[in-house]
């Protein structure tokens, strides 16, 4: 047994963690409630630097152009942007979009990966819909094809860094009932494209995303991404990747708040002493580190059982999301609490940590869904 | 023991929902029951409306300009309006300031800021907590120095609850700074357009703009609007919040919020099925709702022993923890059912107008509420001060 980190992990962790301390004000800055100024979501100058500490890299495999990728390196890099509250899309750019290209890509489609690595090129994963709700499979938007062409009908929901993308990978349906695994295929569409219009807005917790309708949008048939309707099998891959992701950057997120409700704790006076010598507010403090030491084994596991089978891999990613998703709550109730009113203050840390963490629950599957697939997956 | 209302309260509930139906313009209760914003002209014109009937100060004496209702009446006034999704009176001046005036102001004091509260003339907002002092108000800071026929007021007040749209503000200040934490502080009613008065804005973690910071710098405040005696001022806030608690447990708001998460999670697919049927979320829902059963039962027996006469005590400290929980549970639930669509922050669909919602009805609120609501076991002396109350009463000795 051995929980350490590797010497490649630990430069990585190091670096990016100084980088994002340095860079809180700008980091902070793209989070900002009601500015509309800022149309992009993040800070395209931390971004590349982002690109040049080899943080994107170090998101893909060597075959795919990049040197690492496997679940320990993205739960390395997502605990740190996490504990910094970064809204900065990587799961979206490359994870889900870059990790769909190059798993399903050709050649020629595949040179876009390198200018994801390169912080060139941004992409989004346009596959929710509105009535999706966390079913992976449940696909209406129709592709046609027509001639050489497909087309595209359909609207997606609340698609993360839409407005950012070049590309957008777009979900839609060849054949098949709305819900069947079979049928669905991911198309490179440009963000651009004629019959493609956004409705861009804020998130609560920072990024941006859009509706997007897609109004007999027409794409040449070498747009779509791998062989016609197979592409469930690729989606649900790069969703599991981004689910271990998403719950290390949530334990990141719950550190960070631990640590500022404790510093709080130890300052913060009342009634004529620092209430972090109340024992009520210490039996709670406590509660909150043994759950984190939960949270941080649970991401293990699901990070370490990323290469197992797909049995496997649901079941671990199940079972930590739905640990992180009620742990969370937890952590994010339980120190806006302990602090009292500045946590509910937009511009304290806490305030924007603690809507990372529980808006994080609204990908992919909440605790509710993960608790049933769990079910699903031990009963199986 | 009996269940039941009683003839005479039923006819008032039918006379209440009457009355909404008639008067209870759609476009508010449209807002409301999708969590948006009302703003200030929303509020000024509820209170006209409730000023109009006759309803605007239903625990008020008959000799004020008040309805003199009874505590089970202004539950079943509450309910209806909540239930109506018809917007909440803005309480400073008519539930809070009020009370204190009746009881301890002077007849001047009466005559002159009584009819404006009620005509709407004035706004008032609430001076009591500060950065240093918050369940803890006994620790407040800000100073009042009588100079001749004035005070004159240094200091910081924070949590203002909608001070940018108020002209008056009711302040604890410290009078005497020698004594005692709660002795040494006196009541005080400060005109906003004093010169040396700054309001500056408090942005919720939810985007919202509904608190703010009164910063005092050498305000100059005639001492006929210091109320009742001075260093007694501590006496008269404890009036104020034993006295004013009656809808500390938000029955109503609870019930309509459970209503909403019901609608929308009818509205929802989920595994093929609507997501109100799916074992899970219907599981949570449930056990909020029996609370809520029970709890609307807690806060009837503690109405109606208030009804009689009795002042609560404990009980309302009671009533403020779980009430608090079960509407944060609800809120909760709201956001979950949202799925997806809990993540957008849409200001223009919060801040007003009818802009449906891109998700099911009342998605887009369904997150702020819920992050917005964590104040709700934070003000008001926290819910930790709430069971330190409680232990205290029920154990003795120190918390």
């Amino acid at each position: 047994m051995n929980f350490d980190l590797t010497d490649e992990r630990q430069m990585l962790q190091d670096s990016l963690r100084r980088f994002l301390r340095d860079n809180q004000d700008g980091l902070r800055a793209s989070t900002r409630l009601g500015d509309t100024e800022n149309t992009l979501g993040f800070d395209a100058g931390i971004w590349g630097k982002l690109a040049e500490l080899g943080v994107i890299g170090a998101l893909f495999s060597e075959e795919d152009g990049g040197f690492a990728g496997a679940g320990f390196d993205l739960t390395t890099v997502f605990e740190e942007l996490g504990r910094a509250g970064a809204v900065e899309p990587l799961l979206d750019t490359a994870i889900l979009g870059g990790g769909l290209i190059a798993a399903l890509g050709n050649e020629t489609q595949k040179e876009l990966v390198e200018q994801v690595i390169g912080g060139e090129l941004h992409l989004a994963l346009a596959h929710g819909e509105p009535n999706s709700r966390y079913d992976l499979a449940q696909v209406e938007t129709t592709a046609q094809v027509d001639g050489d062409d497909i087309v595209l009908t359909g609207r997606k929901a609340v698609v993360i860094n839409a407005e950012a993308a070049d590309y957008l990978v777009v979900s839609a349906r060849e054949s098949g009932a709305a819900s069947d695994e079979d049928g669905i295929s991911l198309f490179l569409v440009p963000r651009d494209s004629a019959g493609l219009s956004l409705r861009g807005y804020a998130l609560l917790a920072g990024g941006r995303a859009a509706e997007v309708d897609l109004d007999g949008l027409r794409l040449s048939a070498d747009a779509r991404l791998g062989a016609a309707g197979s592409a469930y099998a690729a989606l649900k891959r790069a969703t599991n990747r981004a689910e271990v992701a998403l719950a290390a950057e949530t334990l990141g997120a719950m550190e960070a708040a631990t640590e500022l409700t404790r510093e709080y704790l130890l300052t913060r006076q009342q009634f004529g002493r620092p209430i972090g010598t109340f024992q009520a507010l210490q039996h709670r403090m406590a509660t909150l580190l043994i759950e984190l030491e939960q949270a941080r084994s649970a991401v293990i596991n699901a990070a370490g059982h990323l290469d197992g089978s797909a049995a496997e891999q649901a079941l671990q990613i199940s079972a930590a999301r739905n640990l992180i998703g009620r742990a969370g709550r937890l952590v994010a109730e339980e120190s806006i609490q302990l602090h009292g009113g500045i946590a509910m203050t937009e511009e304290y840390e806490l305030a924007h940590i603690a809507k990372r963490i529980v808006m994080a629950d609204h990908r992919f599957g909440d605790t509710d869904t993960q608790l049933e697939r769990f079910i699903d997956q031990s009963a199986a | 023991m009996d269940l039941n209302y009683s003839v005479e309260e039923q006819a008032f509930r039918a006379e209440v929902q009457e009355f909404l139906a008639q008067k209870l313009p759609k476009e508010m209760s449209d807002a409301m029951r999708l969590g948006h914003d009302l703003g200030k002209e929303g509020h000024e014109k509820w209170h006209a409306i409730l000023n109009e009937q006759g309803w605007l100060a239903p625990n008020w004496p008959q000799e004020f300009g008040g309805c003199e209702w009874n505590a089970v009446q202004r539950h079943i006034f509450e309910e209806e309006c909540c239930r109506a999704n018809a917007p909440r009176i803005v309480p400073f001046g008519l539930a809070m300031l009020a009370p204190v005036l009746q009881k301890f102001g002077s007849k001047a004091q009466q005559d002159h800021y009584l009819p404006r509260i009620l005509s709407g003339e004035d706004w008032w907002c609430q001076g009591y907590s500060e950065p240093g002092a918050g369940s803890d108000l006994a620790s407040l800071k800000t100073r009042a120095v009588r100079e001749g026929d004035h005070y004159v007021v240094n200091g910081q007040k924070t949590w203002t609850t909608l001070g940018q749209y108020a002209n008056w503000i009711f302040c604890l200040v410290r009078t005497d700074p020698d004594a005692k934490q709660q002795a040494g502080i006196s009541f005080l009613l400060i005109d906003m357009n004093t010169p040396g008065i700054e309001v500056r804005p408090i942005i919720l973690l939810d985007g919202t703009h509904e608190v703010n910071e009164v910063w005092f710098t050498d305000v100059k405040v005639p001492v006929e609007n210091l109320v009742g005696e001075e260093n007694k001022g501590w006496t008269y806030a404890k009036y104020l919040l034993t006295h004013e608690r009656t809808n500390i447990a938000g029955v109503g708001f609870s019930s309509a919020g459970l209503e909403a998460v019901k609608r929308m999670a009818r509205s929802q697919m989920h595994r093929g099925r609507p997501l109100i049927e799916n074992p899970h979320f219907a599981a949570r829902a449930a056990r909020a709702e029996i609370d809520l059963m029970a709890m609307s039962t807690t806060n009837l027996r503690i109405i109606s022993r208030a009804a009689s006469g009795q002042a609560p005590g404990v009980e309302s400290s009671m009533l403020k923890v779980k009430g608090t929980e079960i509407r944060q549970e609800i809120n909760d639930l709201a956001r979950r059912a949202a799925g997806a669509y809990a993540m957008p922050f849409v200001s223009e669909a919060l801040e007003g107008g009818n802009e449906p919602d891109m998700g099911p009805e009342g998605s887009a609120a369904a997150a702020p509420q819920y992050f917005n609501n964590r104040k709700l076991s934070i003000f008001g002396g926290s819910n930790e001060v709430q069971k330190n109350i409680i232990a205290k009463v029920k154990l003795g000795g120190g918390a």
